[in-house]
This record gives C-alpha cells, structure tokens and sequence, in this order.
C-alpha cells in the first residue's frame, strides 16, 4: 500500500505520512553515530568514522565534523555527499549574516535558515530531502551554549544531550540517565546545567564505547570537536588523533568496564 | 540647512535634530520630528532629501522590527548601524540612489554601552564619540571638540549640548523654530525639550 506514494517527495500518503522523509530518516539510522553534550563551560561533539581502512587518509579533512562558523560546529550523520552541500551553504549563510550586520550570526538562526531548506525540499521541486541530519553545537552572546538537532523534515530542537545515527535510541536512554541536571529554576538565558566540560568529556566516551560496535576504541574510528570559550570569544577545537587518545587514555576507567559485558 | 548632532556617554547617547522642515525660503512644519525610533534602544536621525528620508528610514525601521519579531530579539546598535550602511552602499550603485544623512545611535541591551555611528549618504560609516550633520555641524564641532571628555554624565552632556545650541543662536544665521532632543540609554529613548536640559 505504501508503495504507491514513495516515489513523489511532494505528496502525502493516505495516512498522512511523507514516505520519502521517513525514509531518509532510516538512511541516517545507519550511519556513523554523532553524539552531543551541553555543559556550563562548552559543548562536546563526537563522532564515530565509518569508512576506516589502512589505506585512508584521515589526517586530512573530516568526514563527520565540520566548522560552520567562528561560533558554530556541527556534527553530520548520513549521506556525506548531502552533507556537504548543506555545510557549504549554512557557512554562506553564516558569512551573509556577518556581512550584512558585522556580528556573528546567532546559532538557532544559522540552523533555522538551514532547516527551511531542507523543508523546501520536502513539499516543492519534486527533489528527493536530503538524507542528513546534524547536531550543531554553537556559542552566541544572547543564549550562551546551544546544541541543535535537526533532521531531514526539517524540524529542529535544542538539547543538553543528543544522539544521532547508528544505535541513537541507545545512547539516548543512557544520555538521559548519567546526564546531569540542573535542580533549581531559573537562567533562562544560559543552559540550566550542573555539567562541566570533564563530566561531558567522561560522559561521551561512556556513551561511545556503549554505542560504537568495535571491540576497542580508537583515534582511527573517532572525530572529536569541543567548542569552549577563551578570552569570551568562542574557540573551536577540532581534536588530532593524539588528542583523541588523549581523551580515550583519560577516561579509560569509564570505556573498559562496559567492553565486558 | 538641517541641524543634527549628537554626543555619547559611557551609557547613554543625546540626540538633538532641529524642528523645521523648509524648502527653499518657505518654512512648512515648525515641529517636525527628524528621528526615527529603530527599537525600544535605537534611534536613527536623519536629513538629506526629504522624500529618500522618510522611505529610506521607514524601509529600515520595517526591517529591524521585522528581525525583532522573527528572532524574538533586537538587532544591537552595532548590527543596526551596519545593516543601515550595506542597504546604503547597494543604493549607491543603482539608478538612483538615497540621498540620506544619519546618526544612529544606541545602547546594546547586553553589555550596557551606548555607541554612535555617523552615515553618510555615500554609505561611509564610522563610529565616534560626537557627530553632526548639516551646516551645523561647522559650529558644533568647534564646541564639541573642546569640551568632550570620555565617560561624561548626562548633565554634563546637556551642558555641552546647551552650548551647541548657544554657538547655533548666537553664530549660524538661520534661526530654529526649536530642537528635538532624546536621550537613549539603559532604559529606553526619552524625550527632553530644550528647557528641561
């Protein structure tokens, strides 16, 4: 019965689903895990590889996690090749907004403009959506940290801790229990959590190593990128693999125990 | 023929426009307001030619209001200023271009600091502590150049400003009907008349 309505972007099903975006979702459930996590002093971003073999060239470019902007790093789960299209045209959209106003552009507008393209796709042109869905984690002076997710739909969300890709239903429900909250109400302005980037850190290769298949992680199969700030100024860390098996040393404690069970 | 100038504290901006607005030899309003309010911390005040002022100015007073409804928050002092200037420098290069003269002053909501920035109509920006536009501004540059100190208070900038409008009496050789003088800082624009300062 589905069938029938898989084949046009721009019609609904009967039961007013649209099958094409719900597929697109599904491509993302296979591809290589990003996680993202919120603390007081900066936001982490983590990604497993899945294209590893002796033969690449890792050092040079990334394939999950890519600069936006001064302030703005994302995370991509999906069709890379897609991917890369829409990173090219948020860092243009970024560069527009600093052109036109000499400030850096606010994170949920970077990710907004993005989304509405994305929706374009959706309902006008007959184009299939694009098979990407990203995790932007980004600084501005209104709202401080900010982590975004947002999928092929076109939708998008701020969250303390998200997961997409491969096995995102898993790390979430561990995200939820180990992430910790803010108690008290109020700061409406700068995200209500008691996190420091160290428990974020800790937390990400916790979940890594739950989520990831291989037997052992390393450098090779991850990308790392936090963004903190230095001098108030957001500063964008994208990790070499010494630095990832920095972190993976670091927290070995917290990655051994779950690789026996 | 338009008097407009302006001086910034550390945390407030005075904005004083004259009132008239003539062509030629005939005068047709004597109280006329020059300034535009941008958002509830920015104000715009321009001269130039009178048809490009009031299209120009409400273009980008619909524009920054259309960003504060979509973004639910204001542009700073700083983006509006800059924004006002690209809208300029793309008219420049058109068929015709604005004929428009502006100071534009804030406080940013954020980090409490007043900014003044002066455009001019050949889009050319920059921001300063004092600014005129007009043939006023031959007198009030002498006034504002020697009293200026950094972090001035407000009744230190209505001292400074009451002896713009004295060199402007005693010295320029048309008379103003009168001033519109506002003041912008922390809590919003507030209007004074020129026997309140």
């Amino acid at each position: 019965m589905a069938r029938r309505y898989d084949s046009r972007t721009t019609i609904f099903s009967p039961e007013g689903r649209l099958y094409q975006v719900e597929y697109a979702m599904e491509a993302i459930s296979h591809a290589g895990t990003v996680i993202g996590i919120l603390s007081k002093d900066g936001i982490v971003l983590a990604a497993e590889r899945q294209a590893t073999s002796n033969l690449l060239e890792q050092s040079i470019g990334s394939e999950k996690i890519y600069e936006m902007n001064d302030n703005v790093v994302a995370g991509v789960a999906g069709l890379t090749a897609d991917a890369n299209i829409l990173i090219n045209q948020s860092r243009i959209i970024a560069q527009r907004y600093l052109q036109k106003y000499d400030s850096p552009i606010p994170v949920e507008q970077l990710v907004r403009r993005l989304c509405d393209m994305k929706q374009g796709y959706t309902q006008f042109g007959g184009l299939r959506p694009f098979g990407v869905s990203f995790l932007c984690a980004g600084w501005d002076s209104a709202f401080g940290f900010q982590l975004y997710q947002s999928d092929p739909a076109g939708n998008y969300s701020s969250w303390k801790a998200a997961c997409i890709g491969e096995n995102f239903s898993n790390a979430q429900s561990i995200l939820k229990q180990e992430y910790k909250d803010d108690d008290s109400e109020g700061s409406s302005s700068t995200a209500g959590t008691q996190m420091t980037m160290d428990d974020a850190l800790k937390l990400t290769c916790l979940v890594l190593s739950k989520t990831i298949d291989t037997a052992k992680l390393t450098s090779e199969k991850l990308e790392f990128a936090t963004i903190t700030l230095k001098n108030n100024k957001p500063h964008i860390h994208i990790y070499t693999s010494d630095e990832i098996d920095q972190v993976l040393t670091k927290y070995d404690s917290v990655i051994k125990p779950s690789n026996n069970d | 023929m338009d008097a407009l100038f302006a001086i910034a504290g550390r945390d407030f901006v005075i904005s004083v426009s004259d009132t008239s607005n003539a062509r030629s030899i005939v005068r047709m309003k004597k109280n006329y307001d020059k300034t535009y309010k941008l958002s509830s911390h920015t104000l715009m005040s321009a001269c130039g030619e009178s048809g490009d002022i009031a299209n120009f100015s409400e273009y980008i007073q619909g524009n920054v209001r259309l960003y504060s409804v979509r973004n639910s928050q204001d542009l700073s002092p700083s983006e509006t200023a800059n924004f006002i200037r690209n809208e300029l420098a793309s008219s420049l290069r058109s068929r015709n271009p604005y004929n428009v003269n502006m100071l534009v002053a804030g406080v940013d909501r954020n980090t409490g600091e007043s900014s003044l920035y002066r455009i001019d109509y050949l889009a050319a920006m920059s921001k300063v502590p004092f600014a005129a536009h007009g043939y006023c501004a031959h007198f009030v540059y002498s006034v504002m150049d020697h009293e200026y100190k950094e972090d001035i208070t407000l009744e230190q900038g209505f001292a400074i400003v009451k002896k713009c409008l004295t060199v402007l009496k005693e010295r320029f050789i048309v008379d103003f009907p009168g001033f519109t003088i506002k003041v912008i800082s922390s809590s919003g624009i507030r209007e004074y008349s020129t026997n309140d300062i």
